[in-house]
């Protein structure tokens, strides 16, 4: 069928809108990262000179390195303690019927519906009830419980796509369930529970609110860090720490990308 | 041999998991059902003072705030977000479906505070968008964004664009493209299928990511506190100010309660609405 004037005018608009929704995403990470090489500590566009300092500055800053190692470590406990959890669940949740299966499940994925300064005021006063003191495992608790959901999600995808032959034929040929789960069924989950595990850290490595009701002087995550520099100072050097926090970010994702293709995860295939 | 190997094992860590949920909660109401002692601590005896107190203008106020920006956020996000999952899922080459799906993700995974610090760089006084206004001479003094709900229904919108975009291109991928075709086949312009078959049949969707989009403005916390700046008060930033400020934890056990059982009344009507349209589109 041949494009009448009115198609093309169609493709051009939709292109243009495109584009311009495009560039709305990415135009605050595009002026955060000119903002952290302009030289005045006023921010001003287009900047008048270039300089570093913000992120020699930001490097001296120990709040950040002290929330950025609090962050990685609450990171990978967190994400390694939901990922053993959610998979468990995902793998009963998918296999098996039992008494108040779905009570379970609807306990487990409440924290995608409770916002989050709920769950860190409840773990807060919890905690507080029962004289727990306001340690790092708190803060891993917070954690696991919010990014728990998006685990069992992504295991339950890759496990819903399971060929259960493999399992069958190793069954028949002797094997015992545990040496079929270990040589059979992990393996063949692994792309699921390793883009699981990642995308459960880069998540906690977000998690900013219901951390901010939890965390003290000493544990405070790397996002909590920031908020406090930006109540403090408003000089560029958050900029800079925005700029390095991409980064990280980015490589993280790219990582769950090649393992498993992120249309999958979301499915939107 | 057991006919359900690992049950047990597997179980356990999520049951775990599940009663310090479940705790937390309770720990909530049982502390919006106390009396604050101030200067201390530690809740006093068992009272109704703090949802009384909840009538007050101010919280109010907050509650007004925070439906407000859920519908302006809701309503924007939905028109930027249909086209983007539009274009995703209808892209021809995959390397622009990757490409689309990626960008319009970013903003999820970069986390609250440095999206909504880059905010406030694009959007203050000498921010980027009144620094290229004022060059430009279309404006002589600066627009407020900063402190009003205009600058947090933005920023709230870049944070609530990347999940509706999912949701809908989840949706539009399952349309069946052939009642495209048959549209089209019988004479429809582009126009008219997609006004006639294509958004009808992505209602579902359109419903499913509004509740969603609902769900996460209302749990926002760090946008309207850092942009809003205390001038745009929503009851994520009250239960802030009134358990860290004032240590009145009981009233913010409250309030989150309230504002919890709020949000679960509004997606219960938008999960009664997704199953009616599902109804209809079965017939």
């Amino acid at each position: 069928m041949k494009k009448t004037i009115l198609d093309h005018a169609l493709d051009w608009a939709g292109r243009i809108l495109l584009t311009a929704i495009l560039c709305f995403v990415l135009l605050p990470f595009i002026v955060v990262l000119i903002a952290s090489f302009n030289e005045s500590a006023i921010l001003t566009f287009p900047p008048k000179g270039w300089s570093f300092r913000w992120y020699a500055n930001a490097f001296e800053y120990r709040d950040f390195g002290e929330g950025l190692v609090n962050s990685l470590m609450i990171a990978a406990i967190g994400a390694t303690i939901a990922l053993i959890a959610g998979s468990g669940f995902a793998y009963v949740l998918n296999r098996y019927d039992f008494a108040l299966k779905s009570l379970l499940n609807g306990v487990l994925m409440s924290p995608l519906i409770i916002p989050n300064f709920t769950i860190g005021l409840g773990l807060l006063i919890l905690s507080a009830a029962a004289s727990l003191p306001r340690s790092v495992w708190l803060v891993v608790a917070v954690h696991v419980i919010i990014v728990l959901p998006f685990v069992v999600r992504s295991v339950y995808v890759s496990l819903q796509n399971f060929e259960r032959r493999y399992e069958q034929a190793a069954e028949s040929l002797g094997a015992g369930p545990v040496h079929v789960l270990l040589t059979i069924t992990l393996p063949l989950l692994l792309p699921g529970l390793v883009s699981g595990g990642l995308f459960a850290a880069i998540l906690s490595f977000n998690e900013f609110t219901a951390s901010l009701f939890v965390v003290n002087q000493r544990t405070q995550t790397l996002p909590v860090a920031m908020y406090n520099y930006v109540r403090e100072y408003a000089d560029p050097t958050l900029a800079a720490v925005s700029v390095i926090y991409v980064a990280v970010v980015a490589v993280m994702l790219l990582l769950v990308h090649k393992f498993f293709r992120l249309e999958k995860v979301l499915n939107v295939e | 041999m057991s006919k359900r190997p690992f049950l047990g094992w597997f179980a356990s860590p999520s049951i775990l998991i599940a009663f310090a949920i479940a705790a937390s909660f309770l720990a909530i109401v049982q502390y919006s059902l106390r009396a604050h002692v101030p200067g201390s601590l530690n809740p006093g005896g068992l009272t109704l003072d703090n949802f009384t107190t909840l009538w007050k203008a101010v919280y109010g106020q907050a509650f007004l705030n925070t439906v407000l920006l859920c519908f302006w956020t809701a309503l924007f996000t939905l028109l930027i977000g249909y086209p983007l999952a539009f274009a995703m899922v209808r892209a021809k080459s995959a390397r622009l479906r990757s490409a689309i799906l990626l960008i319009s993700l970013t903003p999820l995974f970069l986390g609250e505070i440095v999206r909504t610090y880059s905010w406030m760089i694009v959007l203050g006084n000498r921010g980027f968008v009144n620094a290229v206004l004022m060059q430009m001479g279309l404006i002589d003094r600066p627009i407020d964004f900063m402190f009003t709900m205009t600058g947090v229904v933005i920023a709230l919108v870049h944070f609530t664009l990347p999940i509706v975009v999912v949701m809908l291109a989840a949706a539009l991928s399952h349309i069946d493209r052939n009642l495209e075709r048959a549209a089209t086949s019988l004479g429809a312009g582009r126009v008219r299928v997609f006004a006639t078959v294509t958004l009808p049949l992505s209602i579902p969707g359109i419903v499913a990511a509004t509740s969603t989009a609902f769900a996460w403005t209302f749990s926002a916390f760090a946008t309207p506190q850092m942009i809003g700046g205390g001038k745009v008060q929503t009851i994520s930033t009250l239960v802030y100010q009134v358990g860290f400020a004032s240590f009145n934890f009981p009233l913010a056990a409250s309030l989150s309660l309230v504002g919890l059982l709020f949000t679960i009344a509004v997606l219960a009507i938008f999960n009664t609405g997704i199953r009616r349209l599902e109804k209809i589109g079965a017939h």
